[in-house]
């Protein structure tokens, strides 16, 4: 797998999103885009100016926004949701569960800004709960792209898949990580980098800080292999086995919350497979106002700060080496 | 036998052929049969809202018998008609009616509530033939039946979209951000039924949350109104039958019912919302129902 870990050109995936809903309307007659007001944030007013038809404004009410996309779906269509996903996730939590998951209803539900996008606006709009109480419902695929090749990928493939999904649109500029043939598939993790002493697992805009730390640590002798995994669920169980019983050291990042977001998954996996040491990176409760890069330095979301994360995990590695060693 | 004395569930669907009285005739009768049935399948399972069941019944039957295109055999044909019980809670009026259409068999409905029975507490759209939309927690259904009728509008489709709402549950707030989408789009091929029993679990909805001026407000969202005899099959089968109430929006119609109609002891009274009759409260109910 190529890769490039130094900063160039900074995306906004929600771009791609609109890109790719314009791309798929001419051809998928199925596809219907259901919005909340979010005509402008979601950049679909170009849509909306090719497809009037197919973009339905239900105005500032996700609940219904939800319900409308299952009846829609009910009729046939692929409608694709899409809202600021800290209120579309919270604000219509049941019917993401009852009227998609439950149903079983082939809606593809888009977070927008997820994560820390809106900092300045303060906790209220941030959106770093959201992947942990939607892993939590049956049934419902969660994926959270890294880069804007990855998202237009991810996008396409829910609105393929036969029930619901769930994608993060990032907002929070990042850079391209992929290398051309990068082929996403539902619940398959890809490793970037080849690594043997520790493994970071990563997603959506933390990706690429994983890279550099990857690179960071090489300088110091530190072999860490990445692994980008965009789907939170289902889980590449394999990959997450395959790092503990390689590198035996893992460390999840993610913009979210500590709790039950990626890190979660992995510990699952990681507690009732292999046990390794291990570190959740995140954001640990309500976090201050501010800008969504001042909000990562902040939280210790940089190359620094995930390899500072990394060098202590090596050290419990190792104590626990010379422990159980005869 | 006559039918008078008949106590098993009805044959099936009524046919739009036959004379006006002739289909109101076998509507009354089948709503009688139904809510026996569905008296024995809450007394078997020991759980249910025969109350709320018993209030829907004649809306479910006239809608479900004689007004709707649909057909048990092709239970998923694209242009069928859409009916949404939003107040899944009265799944054994649903499934009694489902299964004399045909979408399943009557014995079936002895499983209701049983573990791993498809007839679940709250109907489930994947498991039961004929069921829409899964629901249960309240406010779901009218925001699913709006994106229904959107659907068949961008089809240019003539189907229709039909969703039974409790009036309880119009105190969720998702029915009212749909009320007001269905209502600026003016859905005219959409129509909601209130069971406007008057009762919710624990009082009336006026003493809980009031919801009068009911008609008012659903005018005010762009809807058309009509107010109906909830238990009156010839009322019931002329309203739906002369939808949309007013052309070129949607139709809110406000079914007039009494909770546990028509047995004496449960009639309007609270304590029925989901009481399981005793043995003796069952043959006395059954008695009444003859």
């Amino acid at each position: 797998m190529t890769s490039t870990t130094q900063r160039g050109p900074l995306f906004d995936c929600r771009d791609t999103f609109a890109s790719t809903m314009e791309a798929v309307a001419e051809t998928d007659p199925r596809l219907v885009v259901v919005c909340s007001d979010s005509v402008g944030s979601s950049k679909l007013v170009d849509f909306k100016r090719r497809f009037p038809d197919r973009l339905v404004n239900v105005g500032i009410a996700e609940q219904a926004m939800l319900g409308i996309a299952a009846g829609l779906a009910n009729g046939g269509k692929r409608p694709v949701v899409s809202g600021a996903s800290c209120f579309i996730t919270a604000r219509g939590l049941e019917q993401i569960k009852v009227d998609l998951a439950y149903t079983n209803a082939n809606v593809t539900v888009c977070g927008m800004s997820p994560g820390v996008a809106y900092g300045e606006l303060g906790p209220t709009h941030h959106s770093i709960e959201d992947v942990a109480w939607l892993r939590a419902i049956d049934n419902l695929v969660v994926i959270v792209p890294a880069d804007p090749a990855e998202t237009g990928q991810a996008l396409r493939a829910a609105i393929e898949h036969e029930g619901p999904a769930f994608v993060r649109v990032s907002r929070m500029g990042v850079p391209a990580v992929y290398g051309a043939g990068y082929n996403f598939q539902i619940g398959k993790a890809c490793r970037v980098v080849e690594g043997s002493d520790a493994t970071l697992i990563a997603n959506g805009t933390m990706l690429s800080r994983a890279l550099e730390a990857a690179k960071a640590l090489a300088g110091y002798g530190v072999s860490a292999r990445v692994v980008s995994m965009p789907t939170v669920k289902p889980l590449d169980t394999e990959e997450v086995a395959a790092a503990a019983e390689e590198t035996g050291a893992i460390i999840t990042v993610e913009e979210h919350s500590v709790r039950g977001g990626l890190g979660g998954a992995v510990a699952e996996a990681v507690v009732t497979g292999r046990p390794v040491p291990m570190r959740i990176l995140g954001f640990r409760g309500f976090l201050p106002t501010g800008s969504a890069s001042w909000l990562f330095e902040y939280a210790g979301l940089t190359a620094d700060g995930i390899s500072g994360a990394v060098m202590e995990v090596l050290g419990r590695k190792e104590g626990r080496r010379q422990r159980f060693s005869p | 036998m006559t039918l008078a004395t008949s106590q098993g569930l009805p044959a099936g669907r009524i046919e739009r052929s036959l004379a006006h009285e002739e289909r109101v005739r076998l509507l009354v009768d089948a709503s009688r049969r139904i809510r026996r049935r569905e008296l024995e399948m809450v007394r078997t399972a020991g759980l249910g809202h025969i109350g709320g069941d018993f209030s829907a019944t004649d809306i479910v039957v006239v809608l479900l018998l004689a007004v709707l295109n649909i057909d048990p055999l092709h239970p998923h044909f694209p242009d069928r008609d859409r009916f949404v019980m939003s107040k899944g809670h009265s799944s054994a009026a649903l499934y009694a009616t489902l299964a004399t259409c045909g979408f399943f068999a009557a014995s079936l409905l002895d499983e209701y509530m049983k573990p791993l029975s498809p007839l679940s507490g709250h109907p489930d759209a994947k498991k039961v033939p004929g069921v829409e939309a899964s629901s249960g927690p309240l406010g779901h259904g009218l925001p699913i039946a709006v994106g229904m009728a959107v659907a068949a509008e961008l089809d240019g489709s003539k189907r229709r979209t039909f969703c039974l709402v409790g009036d309880g549950e119009l105190q969720e707030g998702s029915n009212w951000e749909a009320l007001m989408a269905a209502g600026h789009r003016g859905l005219e091929r959409l129509a909601v039924i209130v069971d406007r029993n008057g009762l919710q679990q624990g009082a009336s909805t006026e003493e809980t949350s009031r919801l009068n001026p009911l008609a008012a407000k659903a005018r005010a969202f762009g809807w058309g109104v009509a107010e109906v005899a909830g238990h009156d099959h010839a009322a019931l089968l002329s309203a739906f039958e002369g939808l949309p109430v007013d052309a070129g929006k949607p139709s809110f119609v406000i079914a007039r019912t009494h909770k546990g109609y028509p047995v004496s002891f449960m009639q309007d009274r609270v304590e029925w919302h989901h009481k399981v009759p005793s043995a003796g409260e069952l043959e006395a109910a059954l008695n009444e129902l003859l």
